[in-house]
């Protein structure tokens, strides 16, 4: 796992991920990239992470991932993301497609529901929480 | 004494406070009205391990961490 200030350089992180691999005999490789969309005004996204319950969250789903023989990266940003760059990029290794292809439509999804990590727009230099788009996670209500 | 922390928007300073059980860290939070709007979107994690029990046993020193709704990528 991997986390940066600011955007990410996808292509750098990418083709890293891919020459670390290039030896470990893996058919498919799936990336998957994240871009901040120019929407409702605002100049840039930017996030808050809580890193150690984040890294538990990642150890889990690369313990799920050996299991099927494959691997799973993940990178984010922390701080600004303007539009028009990535905040986050992740992908999964494995020996054949159908696994990986599963693979990363449920790491993903699970990555928006339950990766302890804030969104906020930013406009006119001032972060506003997204609230609106943002998702109790798993256990979410338990003191009210 | 344990320690209170809340995450991400919340924005409130973390607290310590005398707690046998994550209820009594409910009833402590549930007193202050700065927190209503937040209590039943957040999820709990103790030592940074999520946690679904509210008669999970606190001892001195522990750290409850209150996250908020998520929205990372």
């Amino acid at each position: 796992m991997e986390l940066y200030h600011g955007p990410l350089d996808t292509k750098e992180i990418f083709g890293r991920w891919l020459d670390e691999q290039a030896e470990s005999n893996y058919g498919a490789y799936i990336p998957f990239v994240g871009t901040i969309r120019a929407e409702d005004d605002i100049e840039a996204l930017s996030f808050d992470i809580y890193e150690p319950v984040l890294q538990k969250w990642f150890d889990e789903w690369q313990e799920k991932a050996a299991v099927l023989g494959a691997v799973v990266k993940m990178a984010h940003s922390i701080g600004d993301v303007p539009v028009h760059t990535s905040s986050y990029v992740s992908a999964v290794f494995s020996p054949k497609r159908r696994v990986a292809l599963e693979l990363i439509d449920a790491f993903v999804e699970d990555f928006k529901a339950n990766a302890p990590i804030w969104k906020y727009d930013v406009k006119n230099g001032e972060r506003i929480y997204a609230a609106d788009r943002s998702t109790p996670m798993d256990g979410a209500g338990l003191l009210q | 004494m344990v320690k209170v922390e809340f995450l991400g928007p919340i924005g409130k300073a973390a607290m310590e406070m005398e707690a046998n059980t994550l209820a009594d860290v409910s009833a402590k939070l549930k007193e202050d009205s700065s927190l209503t709007a937040w209590l039943d979107k957040c999820a709990v994690a103790l030592n940074d391990t999520m946690v679904n029990d509210l008669s999970t046993v606190l001892k001195d020193g522990d750290r409850v961490s209150i996250l908020p709704p998520v929205c990372g990528g």
